[in-house]
């Protein structure tokens, strides 16, 4: 750009790159929403209440049904995988409510008036929520080993799960970081969200196999990536041939990200 | 490009705020129909005008929140379409609603603006404690943000925007909900800032606010300027005093009101039972006024001669009064019991 610099410029130009910019600001915004959770709790309480619940009840009602089928897996190990997983994906409209509410407050209208980075808002808050995942997974951990969950392939292999889990939680956020922006108030972003994920998280595998749903449904579930996530979970948590799950689990991610991060951040750059 | 012309003038020549043919359309509705003005640096600039005048959609565009449809703007001499991110480092912005974090306490979101807009490190912390004194804020200002007042959010949020101590300052309708006593400190405060330099624009709905504050007033009406000059110029265009009569009862407002456009060629306003006269001369008015509805028995029950508010300059230049407030008492005489 050949424009002449204004005469008067009586603010130091930043002296960290434009390339710095982004995870500088990023880190600011989701320090900021991780306040905010820990001076509100009942949001994360809401958050785990629900899961638990869902724990509980598939445990002990499906479980006899459902352990039948599973080949000597016990189900609550097959259970498990799919709650984290169903946590997360849950947990994403939580990203989609930040937004709009921040949209409602006026705050993202100052914010887009500073000299920050443009993405820094976007993922300041999926980073946040990564933040709030990794303590809903650890707790949903717990409580898993408290109805006989166990870890079976080792450590590293668990751990790896649990990223996995929250690779896929992160991705999910992108997306509802877009859902919260064309929408603009939390209530509508809760009240889109729900027909929007039931069917993602009820037709997977996430608590039970597919294999007894009708054929076209399982056509639907054998492919999406709840389904897929799980699996690879389940895989690498219970151990078994780990074959191309995991990496189509990472490129799920890496496509839902490709595609919703730059869709949030044109759609923040004109949200009015 | 625009280059050649801001390097070619002097900076002391060059507005802090320019603004050129600016134009805003949402869809159907034209927002902004080609509004031009120039702001000298350090200097108030008041925008005034209703609600729906297109007040907070002209701060929008010169603080790079949305895109002109047509025209430019550019904040000193840098244009904000082109150059939005050098622009976003020179201004600070207030607006219409209070926009801090209400889960953060006062002190968390002074220091996340100073983060977010570069202040070293070292001099966050300072400048919170600063803003957070000068704004009357200190002794709350560990405690969330959502158990303020609305005044209190409010003056939170001009305090936000000087974080990073802005030469241009954007304040749209800062005044709005704060009780007296915090609208006369934010107006010391304001002079205070452009004592030291600052240019301010600020949007407002009360004229007194524009005529207490502002070099320069600019009339918004329906997206367009109808009036740019100072106050003082804007009350004298219109005369500098306004008659008023209180008739008592709307029917004798009304019979006065013809009365006096017949034989006086005045158009007086009615507003139920007060009459409204601006008059380049009050007081000889008065005698004409007084003459003619003596002959047909009408006389005022109340009557004053006042100073013309530019609440009246308003009425004027748009055919409409900003509110519906009633008229300030001023200076009402008692009139004869009739
Ligand atoms: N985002 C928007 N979408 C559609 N219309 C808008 C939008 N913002 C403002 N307007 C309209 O533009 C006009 C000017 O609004 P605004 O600039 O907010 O006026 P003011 O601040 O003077 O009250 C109003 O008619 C308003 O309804
Ligand atoms: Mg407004």
């Amino acid at each position: 750009m050949t424009t002449a610099t204004p005469l008067e410029q009586p603010r130091e130009q930043p002296t960290v790159d434009r390339l710095l910019a982004p995870v500088r600001d990023g880190l600011a915004v989701a320090g900021r929403n991780l306040i905010a959770l820990r001076r509100v709790p009942r949001l994360l309480i809401f958050s785990t209440v629900q899961p638990i619940v869902f724990v509980l009840m598939f445990r002990y009602v499906f479980g006899g049904v459902v352990g039948a089928a599973l080949h000597g897996v016990s189900y609550v190990d097959y259970l498990m995988p799919g709650v984290f997983v169903q946590v997360v994906v849950f947990g994403a409209v939580n990203t989609a409510i930040g937004l709009a509410g921040d949209l409602q407050t006026g705050l993202m209208e100052r914010f887009r008036s500073l000299p920050m980075a443009r993405s820094a808002v976007l993922s300041g808050r999926t980073t946040a929520d990564l933040a709030r995942n990794v303590f809903v997974v650890a707790l949903m951990t717990g409580v898993g080993f408290l109805v006989g969950f166990r870890i079976h392939n080792g450590v590293p292999a668990f751990l790896a799960g649990g990223l996995l889990v929250l690779a896929f939680g992160f991705a999910m956020s992108w997306v509802f970081a877009v859902v919260g922006l064309a929408v603009g108030d939390p209530e509508t972003a809760t009240a889109a969200a729900f027909p929007v994920l039931a069917p993602l998280v009820f037709a997977s595998s996430a608590f039970v196999p597919t294999a007894t749903m009708p054929g076209w449904l399982q056509v639907f579930a054998d492919h999406q990536p709840v389904t897929i996530t799980a699996g690879a979970v389940r895989t690498l948590m219970i151990g078994g041939p780990l074959g191309t799950q995991v990496w189509q689990a990472l490129a799920w991610d890496a496509g839902i990200v490709a595609v919703f991060a730059p869709l949030g951040v044109w759609l923040y750059r004109r949200a009015v | 490009m625009t280059a050649e012309s801001a390097t070619t003038q002097p900076a002391a020549a060059r507005p802090a705020i320019r603004v050129e043919g600016l134009g805003k359309r949402f869809k159907d509705l034209v927002a902004l129909d080609g509004v031009d003005f120039a702001v000298p640096p350090g200097t108030v600039f008041g925008l005034l005008g209703p609600n729906g005048a297109g007040k907070t959609t002209t701060i929008r565009i010169l603080t790079t929140i949305v895109r002109p449809s047509a025209g430019r703007a550019e904040v000193l001499g840098t244009d904000v379409v082109a150059r939005p991110a050098a622009v976003r480092r020179l201004i600070g912005l207030a607006g219409q609603y209070a926009a801090v974090d209400p889960n953060l306490t006062a002190r968390e979101n002074l220091r996340l603006i100073g983060r977010l807009t570069q202040l070293p490190r070292h001099r966050r912390d300072p400048r919170a404690a600063d803003l957070l004194a000068r704004f009357d804020l200190a002794a709350a200002a560990d405690r969330p943000v959502r158990t303020y007042s609305g005044g209190m959010r409010r003056r939170l949020d001009v305090a936000a925007a000087l974080v990073p101590e802005p030469p241009v300052l954007f304040l749209d309708e800062p005044t709005t909900g704060l009780d007296p006593q915090s609208r006369t400190a934010l107006w010391e405060l304001i002079r205070e800032l452009v004592a030291e330099g600052t240019t301010v624009l600020l949007t407002t709905q009360y004229l007194e606010e524009a005529d207490r504050l502002a070099q320069r007033v600019a009339v918004l009406a329906e997206g367009r300027v109808v009036a740019d000059d100072t106050p003082h110029n804007l009350k004298a265009r219109l005369g500098t005093t306004v008659l008023e009569l209180g008739m008592g009862e709307d029917p004798r407002a009304a019979r006065a009101a013809a009365l006096l456009t017949d034989r006086l060629r005045q158009r007086p306003e009615r507003d139920g039972a007060l009459l409204r006269l601006p008059s380049p001369d009050g007081s000889l008015l008065l005698m004409d006024v007084l003459h003619a509805l003596e002959a047909e028995r009408l006389t005022p029950r109340t009557i004053a001669v006042r100073e013309s508010s530019l609440d009246d300059v308003y009425l004027a230049l748009t055919g409409h009064r900003t509110d519906d407030r009633a008229p300030d008492p001023g200076t009402t005489l008692e009139g004869p019991p009739s």
